[in-house]
């Protein structure tokens, strides 16, 4: 999985690349961890992204939590098997999908 | 049958899904099924290397076997580790907020829902998980 990030202005976007599971989420959960601090608006874009599995929700829902306390977090570009994970789970509830 | 046998260890997931999409790639499988069955590998390959050697490292078996005139794909998980039944796991809450949310048991959830088949048994000392999928 490859990570790209674009941060302006307090907004930081980042791009994933690849497959979001559990070899590759730890990877994103570090970046988060280092890049968080002073983002008032998080974007994930999605559209190059495979697929996700639960050890890639579990960093999805751990900065949606963060990001209630400081911002907005969006994801955008979500492809159908994704949309579907996040149906399935439920996560469509939790996450704002654009 | 094809199978691959690898170390119970998380570095060894890529492996395990490489063996998976060659036999899937091979057979003609769409994109669709192609990555609900990639997510499915990690959900179940995961939870072995996690949870079924909790004193160190066994082994897990993968085996693929493909029914062509039914387009039926089937893969079976075999470990030596402590037994366990992930179809015995309620399904966890999905209608939570954020804040109260669980992760536990959402992988299996989704194998569930998106498998056309899945089956657990306890045979001579094997956890054998079994999913099946049309491709």
């Amino acid at each position: 999985m490859n990570i790209s990030k674009t941060f302006k202005d307090g907004a930081l976007t980042i791009a994933l690349q690849g497959r979001l599971d559990t070899t590759t989420a730890p990877l994103l959960e570090q970046e988060l961890q280092a890049s968080l601090d002073g983002v008032t608006a998080l974007r994930f874009d999605f559209a190059q992204l495979e697929y996700i599995s639960s050890a890639g929700l579990r960093v999805l829902l751990t900065s949606q939590k963060q990001m209630n306390k400081q911002g907005t977090m969006v994801v955008c570009n979500v492809n159908e098997t994704i949309g579907e994970v996040f149906e399935i789970t439920g996560f469509s509830d939790v996450l704002t999908i654009e | 049958m094809p199978q691959i046998t690898v170390k119970a260890a998380i570095e060894n997931l890529p492996a395990v899904t490489s063996f998976v999409d060659e036999m899937l790639e091979a057979n003609g499988c769409g994109m669709k099924a192609l990555m609900q069955l990639n997510i499915a590998v990690d959900e179940l390959f995961s939870n072995i290397a996690h949870y079924a050697y909790p004193g160190g490292a066994g082994e897990v078996t993968v085996t693929a076997a493909f029914d062509a005139p039914q387009r039926l794909f089937v893969l079976t998980f075999t470990d030596s580790g402590i037994p366990y039944n992930p179809l015995d796991r309620e399904d966890p809450d999905i209608t939570l907020s954020a804040e109260e949310r669980q992760i536990g048991g959402l992988g299996i959830m989704m194998v569930r829902k998106t498998m056309d088949g899945m089956t657990y048994e306890y045979t001579d000392g094997h956890n054998i998980l079994t999913i099946s999928k049309k491709i």
